[in-house]
Formats: structure tokens, sequence, C-alpha cells
């Protein structure tokens, strides 16, 4: 359709050199290119941030950033969390409370919280619920994500 | 009964490959040579069609074809009624008019599918929609169910000469003549809408014709795998056995995508025929809010007759239900509106007659809830306001018209339910549940010592404690084979679809009590209909009463073959055998034991024999199928804090209490409650379907359509649970998917007056908003 642009991604700690289209949305460069199928794709719109990756560190919803925008920078997708034989502590919290149900909406939420958890280690459960305001979940009526963020603070803090 | 798992909190078998982002939904199934589609659909409700030109779009690089109906031929018709009428009911109307898979000449709601592009890729095919031109003449669209009864009005179906789609009365006693021995006769209005299913993962669609084999192949995050299996089959002229539906995991269901016959399903498999290649479609938010099932409004006219002292005679609810543009699903929810009305109440008569009307929108289909909300929102409004006549409190009416716990189980109602047999209420106690519901919010304390104080802040702190049924599990039936293989691992697979209800842990906890192995050994496959070829589907609650009775007697027919071989190969009754920890051992002969997966081995040799007149292996085929439905029931209490410059909620105290009978695994019971109380807070408060007098949807995204966020939310939800086991199924087990979203508009309806004190605030529709409930106390002040 248009001139392929060229660029140069690290996503989950690889550096991806691709040719896309300018208008090739990140989370398809993502799921389709890279064929990491974590990240998924919820509304297109930016709301319901089931897409949210780490860009530089920070969350983002891939779904309304291009490719081309990824030139240079750095991502983490839900893949870089844990494997299933070796969860992250916060992934194996969300087993222990029941965090998840149909698991649709859930890498958008563990990578939001992943980077929380970062600015914040001992958060109240206020903060939490602030904190995954901006992610929908269907399923579970947040009260066990909010309980699984909390015990996942206190897990990380009894470990270090 | 073996109960060694029944019960527990075990953690989710699911869990490890679903959080770690490895589980595959729809989004991740590909083939090297798929192809991808996309819908053009309609932008008007109602207009004609003349013409559509594809000409243009079919110059764009990468465009494979252009479908219209006219490329359909024979394949173009309407699809099936997938839900018959009630016809057991006298005097019923039942016209029927089913979705049709793409426009031919009329359009008949906004979002109907006129063309269909497949591309190479989904760009490319989006970007070919915008090339297709389309000459249609808009017509009066109808939009509203109570303007379509009245003359001159638009006709939906012009050859059918009338908006009635069915028409269904049912009566209990006389309410003419009870009306005319009560007290007090109130008459009131209620409308209740309900919107999206929302689920976070929207639908998707993969066919793949194989011209060699004759074997299509089907990718679908459908909620009825065999359902799929048959219409298709039936569809395009192919042997059941010739197609197969996989289900992948599926990112929440909810209702709509019980839908089968869908115009996308039809597309995509006559694409994928006529181009010989995969074709796919994923749908995406917006066509989701045009294009795909949704529920919708009632508009309920009601009487409730009582007398003084709080005991009511008789209810009378004739009421509207919007059915959308055609019914394929005729009649299930407003069946389940008249069964829920009365619900547990000890209401001798009962008058109940629906109307169901078509209109100029996407078809109605339950959601969550399914047509039992309306009834319960109806049922405890009329109760408060009897109340409110008597100067009673709300909980007392309640109580003095309950069934009583001494009363004789089961009871008939003689109202026939969604599955065309009659509601009965199986098992409870009623009065039970109303007092722990009082208890666990504090109820007494908050009328007598806390309100009393908020009120002289001037802060508006509202109770409320509403009550509700839950008709579930209800037939036809649902199978499972489950073979021990030579692993030891267990597979126990059925047909039934699974969108995140934790099916693959509660029926391995059910499997494994029998066969007597870890629960992660149990592998539970669904959806797929080569692994097992009988079932129904998900929906009205079912999976865990239904399947969950189906696993348990297979499970036990396959340890009845486990004891009969170990009995035979350790020549000792079956008696001395005991099974657990993946092993059959001999009582008090710690030597003599084999592990499950030797035994398979042994029970399926290679060479020599097996016993003439018994089956090889250690496999069993069952089936469970209800007479009735189960009936669960519950409460749900709120104190609730209305912000008096937003209008925002805020909870001081959350709880439910539910009534399940046996409970499988308490975690994903409670969170199954927690989901269901989040739509039901969405149907309070926050989620409506605007249409505009045109039929037109006007907020159709997530931006302006409110799915509750966490801060919407109660803080803390607490449950309480009684556990009545049903005497229908040998597990006891009531169905519990739907229950948390049903009582929850009439509580905030019951808190927000409690809170407000009004004489005048009187909430008869919802949802709610808080401007709604400003206005409405504004209003309430003036008067």
């Amino acid at each position: 359709m248009s001139d392929l642009i060229d660029i140069k991604v690290t996503v989950n700690g690889t550096l991806y050199e691709r040719s896309v289209e300018p208008r090739m949305l990140l989370s398809d460069f993502i799921r389709f290119e890279l064929g990491l199928g974590g990240t998924h794709v919820g509304c297109e719109h930016g709301v319901c941030g089931t897409c949210t990756i780490l860009f530089d560190g920070k969350p983002q919803r891939s779904c309304i950033t291009f490719a081309v925008q990824a030139d240079g920078h750095t991502i983490e997708t839900v893949e870089s969390l844990g494997t299933p034989d070796k969860m992250s502590v916060l992934q194996q919290a969300f087993q222990e409370k029941h965090g998840a149900q149909c698991g649709f909406c859930t890498p958008g939420i563990l990578m939001t919280m992943t980077a929380f958890l970062k600015d914040n280690p001992h958060p109240t459960e206020e903060e939490i619920r602030e904190g995954i305001d901006g992610n929908l979940c269907r399923c579970t009526g947040y009260q066990n994500i909010i309980e699984a963020v909390k015990l996942a603070a206190d897990n990380m803090a009894s470990k270090s | 009964m073996e109960k060694k798992y029944l019960g527990q909190r075990v953690k989710r078998n699911e869990d490890p490959r679903i959080l770690t982002g490895r589980g595959k939904y729809m989004a991740d199934i590909t083939y090297h040579n798929m192809l991808h589609a996309a819908f053009l659909r309609s932008d008007y409700p109602h207009a004609k069609l003349n013409s559509v030109d594809v000409s243009a779009a079919l110059e764009i690089p990468g465009v494979i074809a252009v479908y219209t109906a006219a490329d359909l031929g024979d394949y173009w018709h309407p699809g099936p009624v997938l839900v018959p009428a009630p016809h057991s009911i006298p005097g019923i109307t039942a016209n029927s008019r089913t979705q049709i898979p793409i426009v031919k000449d009329m359009i008949h709601h906004q979002g109907e599918v006129i063309a269909m592009v497949v591309a190479e890729n989904r760009y490319i095919a989006e970007d070919a929609l915008a090339s297709i031109m389309v000459d249609s003449d808009p017509l009066d669209a109808v939009e509203n169910v109570e303007a379509a009864l009245l003359p001159g009005s638009p006709l939906v179906h012009e050859e059918l000469g009338t908006n009635i789609a069915t028409y269904v009365r049912q009566e209990r006693g006389n309410f003419a003549e009870c009306k005319t021995k009560a007290d007090f006769v109130i008459h009131q209005k209620f409308i209740m809408d309900r919107g999206s299913a929302g689920a976070m993962e929207n639908r998707g669609f993969c066919a793949n014709w194989d011209e060699d084999a004759q074997q299509l192949t089907i990718h679908c995050n459908t909620q009825s795998p065999s359902g799929l299996r048959n219409s298709m089959a039936a569809w395009f002229g192919i042997p059941e056995q010739r197609v197969r539906v996989v289900v992948p995991l599926v990112g929440g269901g909810f209702g709509p995508k019980v839908m089968t016959n869908q115009p996308e399903e039809v597309l995509c498999t006559f694409a994928s025929i006529k181009l010989q290649r995969p074709v796919k479609w994923l749908e995406d938010r917006a066509e989701n809010f045009i294009g795909t099932t949704a529920e919708r409004v009632q508009v309920h006219d009601c009487e409730i007759a009582f007398n003084k002292d709080g005991k009511v005679l008789g209810v009378r609810d004739s009421f509207l239900y919007d059915t959308g543009a055609f019914n394929p699903y005729t009649a299930t929810i407003p069946l389940n509106t008249q069964t829920h009305t009365t619900g547990m109440y000890d209401i001798p008569v009962f008058l109940t007659e629906f109307t169901s009307v078509f209109t100029n929108k996407m078809i109605c289909s339950p959601v969550r809830g399914a047509g039992r909300t309306y009834g319960v929102f109806v049922m405890e409004r009329m109760l408060d306001m009897v109340a409110r006549k008597l100067k009673m409190d709300p909980t007392k009416v309640r109580e003095l018209n309950l069934v009583p716990a001494d009363a004789k189980f089961p009871l008939e109602t003689g109202i026939i339910a969604q599955d065309f047999a009659q509601f009965v209420l199986d098992s409870g106690n009623y009065p039970a549940v109303l007092k722990k519901a009082k208890e666990m919010i504090g109820y007494d304390d908050f009328k007598q010592n806390q309100q009393p104080k908020f009120r002289a802040e001037g802060r508006k702190v509202g109770i409320g404690v509403v009550l509700f049924t839950e008709n579930t599990g209800v037939g036809p039936y649902e199978g499972t084979k489950i073979t021990v293989g030579n692993s030891g691992k267990v597979f126990a697979s059925s047909i039934y679809g699974t969108q995140g209800q934790g099916h693959f842990t509660v029926f391995a906890q059910i499997v494994a009590d029998q066969i007597g192995c870890k629960v992660e050994d149990v592998i539970i496959e669904t959806g797929d209909t080569d692994k097992f070829a009988w079932g129904t589907g998900t929906f009205a609650s079912r999976g865990a009463t239904v399947l969950g009775n189906a696993y348990h007697h297979t499970a036990t027919m396959v340890r009845a073959k486990i004891l009969a071989t170990a009995s035979r190969l350790f020549n000792v009754p079956e008696s001395e055998l005991e099974l657990g920890d993946g092993m059959v051992k001999v009582a008090d002969m710690p030597e003599k034991f084999i592990k499950l997966g030797d035994l398979a081995t042994k029970a399926n040799p290679m060479r020599g024999t097996i016993k003439p007149g018994t089956e090889p292996g250690l496999e069993a085929t069952g089936f469970y199928a209800p007479p009735y439905g189960a009936t669960a029931y519950g409460a749900a209490a709120a104190i609730m804090e209305i912000d008096p410059l937003s209008f925002n909620i805020k909870f001081h105290k959350f709880i439910f209490v539910d009534d399940c009978g046996t409970v499988i695994n308490p975690m994903i019971l409670d969170g199954q409650l927690h989901g269901g109380i989040q739509m039901g807070v969405g149907n309070a408060y926050f989620e409506k379907l605007v249409y505009d007098e045109n039929a037109q949807l006007l907020n159709g995204s997530l931006m302006d359509y409110l799915i509750p966020r966490a801060t919407d939310m109660p803080t803390k939800i607490e449950i309480g649970h009684l556990n009545t086991p049903s005497p229908l199924n040998p597990l006891g087990i009531k169905g519990v998917g739907e229950s948390g979203t049903i009582p929850i508009p009439p509580l905030y309806c019951q808190a927000i007056e409690d809170a407000f004190d009004l004489p005048e605030l009187l909430i008869t529709d919802v949802p709610l908003s808080p401007s709604i409930v400003y206005s409405l106390v504004e209003a309430a002040k003036v008067k």
C-alpha cells in the first residue's frame, strides 16, 4: 500500500529489525510480525487497556501507537514476565487470588501493574484501585485483581 | 461419594498459560494462506437497498473478492429459529423473522451486513470497504416499543402487517378477581434497559474448507460449538462429521456468543468454500456495538394487590420487550422475566403477559441475567412501594411474603420457563437468606443508630436489601468422555464452550474425586467437536450443574472400570480396592498397587486377550439431563453514600448472599459473583445503549458506553453462602453465573431512595446515572 519504513525495536530484550508500513499498529506489529500473541487487543481505540505494553518502561496502549513510533525504543510485553513453569511474583499472586478469569484483559493489567509496583512498591489498596482504573476487566469485578497486586507487593517486600 | 476436592479452594489449572500470555485466543489462530474478511455494514437502521457497486473495491491490490447478496445464490436464505416459541402455552402469538446473512433488498438495522471484502490482510480489507458504493433510500425507523404498536407506525417487516413478534400470557389464579379483594392496589409503570455484553474479546471466526478432504474446520469463540457445527453443516450441506469446530480460549462470553448462524459465520464459510482458502474475521469494538446482539429495553405496566398487613395477594405484569429486527431466540428473555418476577415470594395470584416487539435495532439476545433481571427489578420495586404505602420496613414486607422455610418443596409455580418446563422451586430456605443478608449488612444497627446521625449531618447515606432467584442448569443435556491414559493423565472432554469460568479446574476437581488422581492430572478439553460430539452449549448458568453432573456421572463409570480391571488383575474383590494418589491399592497390602497409567495399559493390551464381553481401556462416555432447571437464590445488600456534588456513589458496605447448593470451588464461585455484580453495577448506574429516534446508536464505543471501572465498584464485596443442595442432581449443584448481576439495579434504587428520604422520590426506570439521579432528586424536592 505504501513505502515500507525500516525500524529497530528492542522487544523483551531482543533487537528486531523490520520493514513495516507506516500505518501498522504497534499491537499488530507485536502480535503478527513478532509472533508475540500475549498482547491482546480489546477495543482498538485506546480505552480498555488490554493491549498495554511497557514502552521504555512506561505503560502504553499499543493499539493507538504505530510500530514506526517504536523505532529505537524498548518494549516489554507479558511474555517478558514469566513462563508457565516460572511465573513472576505478580503472576503467581494472580493465580493465588484468582485475579484472572477469561484472561483476555490480564496481560494489559499485568503490564500496567508491573510498572505501578516499580513506582510504588508499597501501595495501599486505594492506590492499587486507582492504578488499574485505566484497565477494563469484564469478568472479575476487580476485587481479586486488587488483592493479587497487594499480595504481590507484600511478597516482593518480604523477599527484598 | 468421594469428596477430596469437591468444595476445596483449588488454584486454577488454566492460570499458568493464561497469566503468561501463552493462551491462544481467536486472534492467535492462523494459517499460512489465510485471508481476512471485513464487512460493510449499514449506516441506516431502516432503508431500501437499491444497489451496491463493488467495482472500485475489486481494483485495490490485495483484495481477493467482494461479495454481496447476489453472489450467495442458494446459500442466501434466512437462518433457522434458534429457540422455538413456547407452544405448550395456549393462545400465544408467534411471528418469527430470522436473521439473514447479508442484505438483499431491505435494511433492517444499523450494522446489518451489506457487503463482504476478502483480502490478503485486514488493513487492505478495511480500505476496500470505503470504496464500495451503496445506493439506498432511508425509511422511517421503528425505535420505541410503545410507539411501534400505535396505528400508523412504520413496520420492520411490512408483510407481517404488525410489529408484534410474540405474545404470551400466563396466569396463576385470577388477578381480576384478586384485585377486588385487596385493601390496596398500586399501579405503576417501570422501564428497564440493558446493554452490551461487553466481553473484552470481540467475536471472531475462521473457516477453512479443505476441498480434497471435503472437510470444514472452523475456529470460533462461540459459546455453542455443537450448535455452530450443526448449523454450518446444515447451511452448506456437509455431514456434521465433516465439520469440526474448535474453540480456543475465549475472552468472555456473557451471552451473545451463543448465537449461531450469524452473518459473519455464514459469509466466512461461504468465502472459504468459494476461494479454497482459510478466511478469518476478527470483529472490532465498533462492529461489536452494532453488529453483535445485545439485551435491551422492557417496558412494564404493573399492578400489585395487597392487604394492609403487608401480605401481597397478587401481581399483574404486562410488558413490552424490544426484540430488535429479528427474533431467532424468540422468547427466552421474556420467559425468564415471567418466571423470575414472583420468584421466591409466596404470591398466590400472578398474571404475566408480554408482547415482544420488532424494532429497527440489532437483535436482542440473552446477556448475563438474561431476562431474570427485569422480573426481579419490577417485583423488588413494587415491594418497596408496598412498604412505603404501609409505612413498613421494606425488609419486613419481604419477610411477610416469602415462601416459608418449612414449605413443601418442590414448589410448582404454574409458569412455563425458558426450557418449556414449568418453573419449579426445587429447594431453598428463603427467610434464612434474608436474615443472613440483614445480619451481614448490619441492617438494624444502620437504621437505628447510624442513619439518624448521617441524616443529622445532611449526608445522603442509604441502605438497600433485595432478593432474587436464578433458575439455572436447564436442559436439554450435556455429555462427556473420560479416558485414563497410559501416562496416568486423565483426559476429560466435552463439547461445552468455556469463557473464563474456571472449567479447566472445577470439572477436573469433580473427575479427580472419582478417579483418585490429582486435579492437575485431569486435562479438561472443551469445545472441540472432534473430541466429543454431543452437547448443547454455555448458557443459563448451566455448566456446573449440567456438565458438572455429566462429568461426575461419567467419572463414576470410569471408576467402575478401574475397579473391575484392578480386581481381575489382583484377584481380589472390588471392595478391597482403594483409589487415590493416581493409583489403585489393595487395602492393607502396601506391596499390592498399580499406577493408573499402568492399569490403563493393561486394560488396553496390544497383544493377548481381554475378557470377552468387556470393553478395552479405562474409558467411558456419559450424559446428564435435568428434569428442569435448579433454582439458586440470594440477596444483595448495600450501604451507599451519594456524593452531593458529583452524585457518584461510594459504598460503605456491600454484601451478597447466595445459595447455589453444593459448592465445587469457593474461590471460583466468589469470582463468578464478583463479575456478575460488576455487570449489575453497570446495569444500574453506567451502561446504556443510547439510540436516537431513528434507531441510530449514539454511543458505540467504550469511550461513551461505560463499563464499570475499578473505582466504580464497591471497595469490598463480602459474600455469604447458604448451601441447600438441589435434589435434582447427584452433586446437588445449582448454577451461579448470572446471580451476581440480577439484583443490583433494584438494590441501587432502594438504597438511593433511602438515602434521600424524599416522599416524592420514586425510581422506576434504570439504568440510572449521576445526572439522572440528580434530576430525579431535584424534581422530588419541588413536588
